[in-house]
């Protein structure tokens, strides 16, 4: 960070530590330790290149989309029709192929122009009226989830996309979203794992160095002041929600080309679990805080505990206690944070 | 050089007979007063009596229906506050625009950061702008001693503070506050009249709204009172002395008989009725 800053004789220098701990993704970050290292101790495959790569997978997809969601969330906003977007956008491309014979790049362009455009409705439609974003995006999650279910069995007569291989050019969008490197003896490290740390990147950047991340911060934190000192609130906002349907495809793509099907309930009932790691990655329900790293420790631990409780040979059906547990020691964890840090030291 | 003619150089804002009327109802009407650079010139006035609609002309937020309003000797009809901002007028208003959970220097440069580089690669100065930060308000006289604290750590005093230098970073020529100390206790008034004499110091004209003599007194230099949407006048520090200013502001006559009545029902001893009459006098 800054070094040029004339440091001041009253910070002493314990305040390092200390001000690393008050990021909004060290709660996060500690957990996720903890949690890798309990797995590995007390089951053999966690840790081994197969068992990671297993997890890594399962915390991409959903990492990618919750660094999105953080970034909305921050901007003071949620998007529920998330996960059924990750659903829309794949099986749009798959029907398109397989029963209409489009240019599978075509097929993949039109599916994010969409995407953009459902994103900006979210948005347009949420600054418009005013309403919460929750009860508008709710809206357009049923819209998708009922298009994905009937549009899909209306228009191919089953409801998964089946011989997404045989499209011609299958191999070229193959190879960006779903192909993998060997990685020791049996891991296999997949294009998603990739994308999910490159979106994250991206995001911090925006979110910490640029003036779109200083607006973002500022439109979830005091949308009226933002406006007074001449931040585009209306662009900024429809952008965020952009961004998340831009995510939404991204994963859309990356589960389609990873394993060639689609099935049409794909992404619905993930929507919680994108807001779930935001949150357990320090972001406030409220907005104008939060991280996109701590959303991805967030996802990272959704996907360790998803994948150790099978090592552990666990029911799995644990997993839903444990991201409840979660959930409210985020929210308590965050709430005591933010108090820290609006008082005076 | 004369002294009438150095000082009519330095007027930066004049408005004479200045008056708005929303249809048939008339909110402000044959208001005269000169804003100067290095003066703090006080609009008084209860509530009701015009204040909001003074500001809001002078911020750009309402254009006026009577009179005139001189910027720098010129003209001027703002039609919006981008306009008044343009010409150096900036307004501090009560809920200050700034937003707590954000460090103080993302809020001193929110809306106008500064960037270096090119492209994708364009970012946020950070450095420069946390010097900035912390240069300007050591300017104001705040020292800080962490600029990346949220600025919602500040004290309402301090984060005011932030707010007028934020200002005056920005080109500000005029500074108009709106009720500054209105919302603050004792000890945090004094604090704000503190950063009021230093922007004026730096040369700045300001413009302070206030319904409170005795903040107003200390700092200012020119006195424009307000009552039911007229000016009661406008006068010069050295014509108008406290106590004097005390009583035009409570409306004299109607205090001294809202006294004789709280001592028929209260006794001529009460606290109350001593104290009012005590700023009778």
């Amino acid at each position: 960070m800054s070094t040029a800053t004339a440091a001041d004789e009253r910070i002493s220098g314990s305040s390092k530590i200390s001000k690393v701990l008050k990021r909004p993704e060290s709660g996060a970050m500690v957990a996720a330790i903890v949690i890798f290292l309990w797995f590995a101790l007390t089951t053999d495959a966690f840790a081994t290149s197969g068992g990671s790569s297993t997890w890594l997978l399962g915390s991409s997809t959903i990492g990618i989309m919750a660094v999105a969601v953080a970034l909305l969330m921050i901007g003071g906003e949620f998007d529920l029709s998330a996960g059924a977007m990750t659903g829309f956008t794949g099986l749009l491309v798959g029907i398109l192929c397989t029963e209409y014979g489009l240019n599978i790049w075509v097929a993949i362009l039109v599916a994010l122009v969409l995407a953009l455009a459902i994103g900006a409705l979210n948005g347009f439609l949420v600054m418009k009226t005013g309403l919460p974003s929750f009860i508008v995006t709710l809206g357009t999650f049923f819209v998708l989830q009922g298009v994905n279910l009937a549009g899909t069995k209306a228009l191919i007569g089953q409801v998964a996309i089946q011989g997404m291989a045989k499209v011609p050019y299958y191999d070229q969008p193959r190879t960006l979203f779903g192909s993998a490197f060997t990685w020791g003896e049996n891991g296999s490290v997949y294009a998603s794992v990739f994308w999910w740390v490159g979106v994250t990147a991206i995001a911090t950047w925006i979110l910490m160095r640029t003036r779109v991340g200083n607006w973002i911060f500022a439109l979830g934190g005091a949308q009226q002041s933002a406006r007074q000192v001449g931040v585009p609130v209306f662009k900024a906002k429809i952008g965020l929600f952009m961004t998340t349907a831009a995510a939404g495809w991204l994963v859309g793509m990356l589960t389609l080309f990873r394993t060639s099907t689609v099935q049409a309930n794909t992404g619905v009932g993930q929507e919680f679990i994108y807001i779930i790691c935001a949150v357990v990655g320090g972001c406030l329900l409220t907005g104008g805080y939060g991280s996109a790293i701590g959303a991805t420790f967030g996802a990272l631990i959704y996907g360790m505990v998803n994948q150790g409780i099978v090592y552990s040979g666990w029911d799995s059906n644990w997993l839903k206690t444990f991201l409840g547990a979660m959930l409210l020691g985020a929210v308590l964890l965050n709430e005591w944070v933010r108090r820290r840090a609006e008082q005076s030291r | 050089m004369t002294e009438q003619d150095s000082k009519n150089m330095d007027t930066l804002v004049e408005v004479r007979k200045i008056g708005k009327r929303y249809g048939n109802i008339i909110a402000l009407s044959d208001v005269s007063t000169t804003v100067r650079a290095g003066e703090v010139t006080c609009v008084l006035g209860d509530n009701g009596a015009g204040k909001s609609t003074f500001i809001k002309i002078l911020a750009g937020s309402h254009a006026h229906t009577d009179g005139e309003l001189l910027v720098d000797g010129q003209e001027r009809h703002f039609s919006s506050p981008r306009e008044a901002l343009d010409a150096g007028i900036a307004t501090v208003y009560q809920d200050l625009a700034v937003v707590p959970l954000m460090p103080v220097w993302r809020n001193f440069f929110l809306g106008s950061e500064a960037t270096k580089g090119k492209g994708p690669l364009k970012r946020l100065d950070v450095d420069f702008m946390k010097k900035t930060t912390k240069t300007e308000l050591a300017a104001m006289g705040i020292d800080l001693r962490d600029v990346d604290q949220p600025i919602g750590t500040l004290s309402g005093g301090e984060r005011q503070c932030v707010a007028i230098a934020r200002a005056v970073y920005f080109g500000a020529r005029v500074l108009i506050l709106d009720e500054p100390t209105a919302a603050l206790g004792v000890k945090q008034s004094g604090v704000v009249l503190k950063y009021i004499a230093k922007a004026r110091d730096r040369g700045l004209g300001v413009v302070f709204i206030t319904h409170n003599p005795h903040h107003a007194h200390p700092v200012g230099d020119r006195f424009m009172l307000l009552r039911r949407g007229k000016s009661l006048g406008d006068f010069a520090k050295a014509d108008l002395p406290m106590d004097e200013l005390v009583s035009m502001m409570a409306g004299g006559a109607e205090l001294e008989a809202l006294a004789h009545e709280l001592e028929r029902s209260m006794g001529a001893d009460s606290a109350v009725v001593s104290e009012l009459k005590e700023d009778l006098k």
